[in-house]
């Protein structure tokens, strides 16, 4: 370690201090607003204690907005962990996916602009869902082939190729796919209801309840890929060593394909979701592939676990900063919680620079 | 030919001088829109490319926050110096703001520079881009110092030299030209100091330097910190030359337009940091609307100037990785050859980004 002995006990202490004081100001310290004024004590909510439904609503928020982004960034940290490919298009196939399945919802709908969602089946949504997962599949296994295929080990130079697809994809959605406007997919009319938590005792929405579990079951699903079927196997001896993998005979380029499609596919899936939690629109790009970023910079590049845990606490902060800073005057503080994300950020990259759960080196 | 000079220095002199003396008596040459608005905008981003390919060519770190850090300069500038509108506008001295926007992007780029310094390459850029990205969004959310529309009126409080007159575009054009001419020369100088040359060393073998006794990220932080101080000098220059800054200036799309910018030019090579502004510049504006833009839409392609930038940033990154730069030095290579001579050690990272 470069920092000597007593300054690296000395940061130790200031990160966990500060760590169980932010529990403890979410939890016991914080104020409710008051009539007039305020002070550092002062939230929207005050603590958990004074008010525990809205802390458990967070807290959901926080959930369910991490399983979104445990979607689409599980797929980003898996074409990294195996290929070391940073697709900095993978934004653009979220964004895609949730253009072309919002196009695909319209035309079997056969409604305009808004839908109303008890008019939409279960199946007017999986199969606009289906459709996007295999035509970014599609469009990413073309990306592949043609632009990353001869040029591996080339980290930077891939990169660039992605950021010059990704600048093309942005331009062409703007001229194909509603002008680039925010476009909403609707979930399906079953989902569109509050439901009441046993225990919690608070109403919440179905669809982002939905959203947690499609996080939580693509995450099972790829555990189950990659710790139970041989491909998996094959994937995991790849992400460990690329050379001795194809020395052992096996045809690593076709694991290779695979990957970078189902990564694709994850990133559709996630726009398909997003679009239908939100709207997609012309720009999210940029956002979704910062979300994935963050996202597998705080877990550690190529590890599932890792991408589970960053998407927690990616989520958690987001959700928590948003609403419990200090709210004592116009302008302070809810406005800082950007700045809470960054901090997050450096402190990962400041303590363990490979992300929590990344391997050294 | 000079003295100790390859031929091919001389041919590439003979074309800097030319080309400076030509924007030197630009005023007599070109019209107003080319003088106030192309040229100076090329001297303006050109600097900005620089401190990117600084980074790259003598520190082997591609940075997606010079963007980020000159619109640190810029808004800082902007909060400082303006008297009414969006922002602090504490109405300070021009001059007290031109220097505290300077010193604390610097120092800024000191301390995002220690926090990225631990990691290289692919890493790198990734944590370079959230800072990128970051940047917008604290610019846009924090009402207090800019909100999403921005701070405009800055060229009106630019100091006297610059002015806010009908003759200020050419002051301008000239101040612009001047800072780049100089910060070219500091680059080069800052090569030839021991941290210049040690960097480079960093660069190539950063176990070798580590265990010789050289402190790598001490090394990369002061390269970032040099880079973020180039960087400020093209953000004041910026917010004097466009009058406004907004957080959508240094969004994601401006982050990569100065990467498409450095990599046309070439990011081995800081002369290819002009290059690439003037290339970049010339084709937004004409293409933008051409028969091209046109001849898409009816082909069905569609797309406007990104399409059109994104497929020529694609075709060099694959062709020529090391951009226009990287391919006049193996068009000279192979008329080198031709003539019997021997290919000359490679001018530092020329293969850039081609590099594994």
């Amino acid at each position: 370690m470069t920092l000597h002995r007593p300054l690296q006990i000395a940061s130790r202490v200031a990160v966990f201090g500060g760590i169980a004081f932010v529990l403890l100001y979410v939890l016991v310290i914080a104020d409710p607003s008051p009539e007039v004024g305020g002070n550092w004590r002062t939230t929207n909510f005050g603590s958990a204690l004074d008010d525990w439904q809205s802390f458990t609503r967070t807290l959901l928020n926080g959930l369910t907005f991490a399983g979104l982004l445990f979607i689409v960034a599980s797929g980003f940290s898996l074409i990294f962990g195996l290929m070391r490919v940073v697709n900095m298009a993978h934004g653009s196939f979220y964004l895609l996916g949730g253009y072309v399945a919002y196009e695909v919802q319209q035309e079997m709908t056969g409604e305009g602009f808004s839908i109303a969602s008890i008019e939409v089946s279960t199946w007017e949504w999986v199969l606009p869902a289906l459709v996007a997962a295999v035509t970014i599949g599609i469009v990413g296994l073309l990306v592949q082939q043609v632009f990353l295929r001869w040029n591996q080990g080339q980290e930077l130079r891939q990169a660039m190729i992605t950021i010059a697809i990704s600048v093309i994809i942005a331009d062409q959605i703007i001229a194909h796919f509603n002008d680039g406007i925010a476009a909403s997919m609707t979930w399906p009319g079953w989902t569109d209801r509050l439901i009441e938590l046993p225990l919690l005792g608070i109403d919440y929405s179905l669809t982002r309840l939905l959203v947690l579990f499609l996080g939580v079951a693509v995450g099972v699903a790829l555990w189950a890929w990659l710790y139970r079927t041989r491909t998996g196997m094959v994937i995991r001896a790849g992400v460990d060593d690329r050379q001795m993998t194809s020395a052992l005979g096996i045809n690593i380029q076709l694991v290779f394909a695979l990957a970078f499609v189902i990564g694709s596919v994850l990133a559709a899936f996630g726009g398909v979701v997003g679009a239908s939690q939100g709207a997609v629109a012309s720009g999210q790009d940029g956002q979704w592939l910062l979300n994935s970023l963050v996202v597998v910079i705080i877990g550690g590049m190529g590890s599932l676990l890792g991408a589970a845990a960053g998407s927690l606490l990616y989520g958690l902060v987001f959700s928590f900063s948003a609403v419990y800073l200090p709210t004592t005057g116009d302008n302070c503080c809810t406005q800082y919680s950007i700045i809470v994300t960054f901090v997050l950020l450096a402190l990962v990259l400041a303590f363990r620079p490979q992300g929590l759960f990344g391997r050294a080196g | 030919m000079i003295l100790g000079m390859t031929t091919k220095q001389t041919v590439e002199r003979a074309i800097g001088m030319g080309a400076l003396v030509l924007v030197a008596i630009g005023p007599a040459l070109f019209d107003d829109y080319w003088l106030g608005f192309i040229l100076t905008q090329t001297f303006l981003i050109g600097i900005a490319a620089a401190s990117l390919i600084f980074l790259s060519a003598y520190g082997g770190m591609v940075s997606l926050a010079q963007v980020a850090l000159y619109g640190i300069a810029g808004f800082t500038l902007g909060n400082m110096v303006t008297t009414e509108g969006k922002g602090l506008h504490l109405g300070w001295d021009p001059w007290l703001g031109v220097v505290l926007a300077i010193a604390i992007t610097t120092f800024i780029g000191f301390v995002l520079g220690a926090v990225a310094s631990r990691s290289a390459g692919i890493y790198f850029l990734m944590i370079t881009l959230t800072y990128a990205v970051i940047a917008n969004y604290f610019f846009g959310q924090v009402t207090v110092v800019s909100g999403f529309s921005g701070i405009s009126g800055i060229d009106l409080r630019a100091p006297g030299f610059v002015g806010a007159d009908e003759e200020s575009p050419v002051r301008l054009y000239y101040v612009a030209l001047v800072v780049a001419v100089l910060v070219y020369l500091l680059i080069r100088f800052v090569l030839r100091t021991p941290f210049g040359l040690s960097l480079q060393g960093v660069r190539d073998e950063p176990v070798r330097m580590a265990s010789l006794g050289y402190t790598v990220p001490m090394h990369r932080t002061l390269a970032f910190t040099f880079a973020a101080f180039i960087a400020s000098l093209a953000g004041v220059l910026y917010v004097w030359w466009n009058g406004q800054i907004d957080p959508a200036t240094i969004g994601l799309q401006g982050t990569i337009d100065l990467l498409i910018v450095a990599v046309i030019g070439g990011l081995g090579r800081i002369e290819g940091a002009w290059l690439g502004a003037f290339v970049f510049i010339v084709i937004n504006n004409y293409v933008r609307d051409s028969w091209l833009t046109r001849f898409l839409d009816d082909v069905g392609i569609g797309g406007s100037f990104n399409t059109i930038i994104g497929v020529i940033f694609l075709v060099i990154v694959i062709v020529s990785p090391d951009g226009l730069m990287g391919a006049w030095g193996r068009f000279t290579g192979v008329f080198r050859r031709r003539g019997g001579g021997t290919e000359p050690p490679s001018e530092a990272a020329v293969e850039g980004i081609g590099r594994t």
